[in-house]
Formats: structure tokens, sequence, C-alpha cells
């Protein structure tokens, strides 16, 4: 059962994720964001099924929820109706067929030299563990994460002013 | 055949090789930005099927701080691009060609 649906969750994730990328029906950014959402959704699903389900419930509210959000915030901000043309480069395609096409040979070479042998899992990525583990071994990491954002919020706010210098 | 750490791995290269071509493809700033988005999700899958098959709840910590630190992030960058297009009318990477040589 959980096979399928690992088969199932991957399968949309992977398809979201092309749709993103490369929709060849729209070049609208906001059909864009929109398959982003789907594949975020669905590899949430994927956790689950890890057993991490407080990072499934934290992708799906920070990710699904406020990045996107943000995107589309923005999108709707920034007028891109004549962005609908294409330049498509010839460099840049060749590029992005032999990089991915060498970054996905490396991945099947490395696969296919040996699967890891590993022991059958009984982790539960359940609050309480991670609680433990975030406010035990990781407190100061947590806590200079806390000042980043702050950081991030004063340099919003300047940024965003009108009358940037 | 028994779905184990493999298959996880699999998705997550696809899914890094797919945010790659996008930020390589695309010349819009703000697909640009979700494909990148893409990447640093390949690499959380990829941190939590670690985490999970190893037994180990360290990758699941850092998988936390990599969507607390992506969220500031994508804050950052899209006042930028909004401040950019407030200037130049544009978010386009190939009218963004100030600093080529």
């Amino acid at each position: 059962m959980t096979d399928i649906l690992f088969y199932l969750f991957a399968a949309l994730t992977v398809g979201c994720a092309a749709m993103c990328v490369a929709n060849p029906f729209s070049r609208n950014p906001v059909t864009s964001a929109m398959f982003l959402v789907l594949a975020i959704v669905s590899m949430s699903g994927l956790f689950v099924l890890l057993h991490a389900f407080f990072l499934a419930a934290v992708q799906i509210l920070v990710y699904a929820g406020a990045v996107m959000v943000l995107f589309l915030f923005v999108i709707m901000l920034l007028d891109l109706k004549e962005e609908e043309r294409r330049r498509f480069n010839r460099f840049g395609v060749a590029a992005a067929v032999l990089s991915v096409a060498a970054l996905g040979g490396i991945t099947l070479i490395t696969l296919v030299s040996g699967a890891p042998d590993v022991a059958a899992p009984t982790l539960e990525g359940t609050t309480r563990p991670l609680g433990f583990a975030l406010f035990r071994d990781y407190v100061l990491p947590f806590e200079i994460v806390s000042l980043l954002l702050l950081v991030a919020m004063i340099g919003v706010v300047l940024l965003s002013r009108k009358d940037l210098k | 055949m028994h779905v184990g750490l493999e298959h996880y791995l699999v998705v997550s290269g696809l899914l890094f090789s797919l945010g790659l071509a996008g930020v390589i493809l695309r010349r819009n700033l703000l697909v640009l930005y979700m494909s990148l988005e893409l990447m640093l999700n390949a690499a959380n899958l990829a941190l939590v099927a670690f985490s999970r098959f190893r037994n180990v709840l360290d990758g699941q910590v850092m998988v936390f701080f990599i969507i607390t630190v992506a969220a500031a992030e994508v804050s950052v960058g899209l006042a930028l691009i909004v401040a950019l297009y407030r200037r130049r009318r544009t978010a386009h990477v190939e009218d963004l060609a100030t600093l080529k040589l």
C-alpha cells in the first residue's frame, strides 16, 4: 500500500514540477506558481510516507501557505503581461540538456554501483522528538535563525521603500 | 520491489535536475526563483530520506532550518525583484545585462 502511495506521490511531484518549469500550454508565471504549489503539497505526502509528520505540516504551512502567497502577490504586483514572448537561446538549451544529463548520469551511476544496505527504519519524525532535538541540541542555531529572520524582515522593509537610493 | 532509500534519492535527483533546467532555460526572474525553490525542496527530500533510513533525527532538524532560511531568502529576493522592477520596468534576465563584460 505504501509502495503504491509512494509511486503516486512521486509521479505527482515530478509531473507538477515539470509543468512548473516547462509548461507546454502556458507561459504564464501564475500557472507555474500553481503547479509549484501542487508539487510542494505532493512532496509533503512523500514526507508523510517517510514518517516526517511535523515537517510535512511545516512544508504545507510555510511553503504552500506563506511563500507561494508571497510569490503570487509579487506576480500580481509586477504586471507581467508582455513577458509571453519567447527568446529561446540555443546555447541555453544545450547547456541545460548537458548539465541535466550529466547530473542524471551521476545519479544513475551512483545507484547502479550498489544500493546502500540499511537497517529497518524505526525513526518517527513527530513533534516530540523533533522538539527535544531543536531545543536541546540545536538551541544556538535556532536562536541564530530567529536573528536571521529579523535581519531579513528589516532588509525587506528597507528594500521596498519608495525612494530606494 | 520494496521502496527504499534509492527510490527517494531518484525522485530527489529528478526534482533537482528539473529545477536546474528551469534556472538555465527560463528567462522570467520569478519563474527562475521558483525553480530555485524546487532545487531546495529536492535537497530537503534527500535529507529527510537519509534521516529516515539511517535512523538519525539530525537530517530533519536540518530540513527545518533550510525551510526557515528559504523563507527569509524568498522574502529578500522578492523585495529585490520588486525594487529592480520599479527602476528598470522589467523582470526578464536578458534585459538585465548591465554587469556583463
